[in-house]
């Protein structure tokens, strides 16, 4: 499987949910080895983007590559090349751990002989390996997003898509994700493209930012970059109100309100 | 990568199952009230007339139809929260065809629906029917439930993928279970339906489920390659339904 420098190729992609555009006409590169923040409000169409990239949508207008494969007629190539994590806490509450992370390096083709070690592996770099064995169901927030994580990444993906990972997760469980992303990306030279809420973490963890507002890119560069166009002293968050007209406060039903209270909820009722 | 894909999705299954048994038995309740109140009553009062056969050993194979079906009908209402939990959205993003995934979740659906034969089985052997133990027969038992809760999990997960709620499929679910059950062969032969109702149990897969495990397990003739072909086709139908809508679903 031949894999180029460009993880992520996408131009002139839009998607449209009946007459709602959701993403509108929008260019997104990612090289290989990056870390990519993809920012916006609710309804600003990362999710949709994401959900196109992994193949979960279809490309509707617009060509879309992952490591040089065409994502409408290599599906099944560029799934083998991605990791996703959804937003969404998700893994099987009825089996263990390391039978969670099994059964996705089955469906992945991890070679019989290398499986165990591989999902131990994983499960060792999530520092989930002595609670491997038991139900996944008895794992606090931060343990489930790891062990979610283990099952993304038990293939070894080229790209890695977490789609607001962090979200629902208390601050310590937060860097733990983070900081066990950041090894990984090191570790295995993998492009990470990721949705977050959180600028700080943004700020922090990625080597570039594309700021989404309704289905359009409205922003990219470096963080610093970004931050500099509007003076010193300026922070990330400055960065997104600036482009954005504070749409966290002006985000409406429309714009994913009641999908994401909704998805929050459930979250947190999966976290207890 | 078919069967791999299956015997994946079996495996998890089992292991599910050996975390947690209660299912098992809660499950096998409804059959062991089948076969012990309603057939040892009907046994008794011989309402329904099968001839020189006993009256429990007519209505087993049914009940075994009818168990798997009951397992597999509301299936669809855990892809739908597969969904919900974001479980689905992971499964369809590996590198994995939609009809393996599918296959591999009415497959899984299977072996919950064997675990409740075996119960069933030993029940009515307890009860005294005459059950026919040769292997071959059982291997075709095993077939064609495998067939049978295919075609069911199938049509439940099509469902789910027109109806996208839990909360729809929920009622659709209850509202067409005992019409299948009813209209077909599972508790009274063909001949004592009225016309309008035969017709119905000609074209329920049930029926031929029930038919050609009557035959299998208690040597009641059927015509068996007919009623194997009506399964197979009937299941692939399904499978192939089910795996259009599968990616509906997840948007």
């Amino acid at each position: 499987m031949s894999v180029t420098a460009i993880a992520v190729d996408c131009r002139g992609l839009t998607h449209r949910f009946g007459d709602q555009v959701a993403v509108d006409d929008l260019d997104l590169r990612v090289e290989h080895g990056q870390i990519v923040g993809l920012l916006g409000p609710n309804g600003a169409g990362k999710t949709t983007t994401i959900r196109v990239l992994n193949t979960l949508l279809p490309v509707q207008q617009g060509h879309v590559e992952v490591f040089g494969h065409d994502v409408a007629h290599a599906s099944i190539t560029v799934r083998r090349l991605i990791g996703y994590v959804p937003q969404q806490l998700s893994i099987e509450a009825a089996l263990t751990g390391r039978e969670n992370v099994g059964l996705f390096a089955r469906l992945f083709d991890v070679p019989r002989r290398q499986r165990s070690a591989r999902v131990d592996e994983v499960l060792a770099a999530m520092d989930l390996s002595e609670s491997a064995d038991r139900l996944a169901g008895t794992y606090s927030g931060g343990m489930i997003r790891r062990l979610e994580l283990a099952q993304a990444l038990v293939n070894r993906p080229a790209l890695l898509i977490l789609d607001e990972p962090t979200v629902g997760l208390d601050p310590v469980a937060r860097d733990g994700v983070w900081d066990r992303v950041r090894h990984m990306r090191d570790e295995y030279g993998m492009s990470v493209l990721l949705t977050t809420h959180y600028m700080q973490e943004a700020d922090e963890l990625c080597d570039r930012i594309v700021l989404l507002h309704r289905g359009r890119l409205r922003a990219e560069g470096q963080p610093q970059q970004l931050k500099s166009v509007l003076g010193p002293e300026a922070s990330l968050d400055d960065v997104f109100r600036h482009y954005t007209g504070d749409s966290l406060s002006q985000s409406t039903e429309s714009e994913g309100g009641i999908a994401s209270v909704r998805t929050i909820r459930r979250t947190a009722r999966r976290v207890g | 990568m078919l069967p791999s894909r299956v015997l994946t999705f079996c495996v998890v299954e089992m292991q599910k199952l050996r975390h947690d048994r209660t299912e098992l038995v809660t499950r096998s309740i409804q059959p062991i009230l089948w076969l012990v109140i309603f057939g040892q009553t009907f046994s008794r009062i011989h309402a329904i007339p099968t001839g020189s056969q006993p009256y429990l050993d007519y209505m087993a194979p049914g009940i075994i139809a009818q168990s798997g079906m009951f397992i597999a009908i509301f299936y669809g209402i855990q892809i739908i929260w597969e969904r919900d939990a974001g479980i689905l959205a992971k499964l369809l993003v590996t590198p994995t065809p939609r009809i393996a995934l599918v296959a591999g979740k009415s497959f899984a659906a299977t072996v919950r629906a064997l675990a409740q034969v075996l119960v069933v089985l030993v029940v009515a052997a307890m009860l005294g029917v005459h059950l026919r133990y040769n292997p071959l027969h059982l291997l075709g038992v095993v077939l064609v439930v495998t067939l049978g809760t295919a075609f069911f999990s199938c049509l439940s997960m099509t469902i789910a993928g027109l109806v996208r709620s839990r909360d729809r499929l929920m009622g659709i679910g209850q509202a067409i279970t005992m019409p299948l059950f009813f209209a077909s062969n599972a508790l009274y032969p063909l001949a004592l339906m009225p016309t309008w109702l035969r017709v119905l149990s000609n074209i329920n897969p049930l029926s031929y489920e029930v038919g050609a495990l009557r035959d299998l397990l208690v040597g009641s003739p059927s015509n068996l390659l007919r009623d194997f072909a009506v399964l197979l086709l009937a299941a692939g139908a399904m499978m192939y339904a089910a795996s259009r809508l599968l990616d509906r679903l997840a948007r």
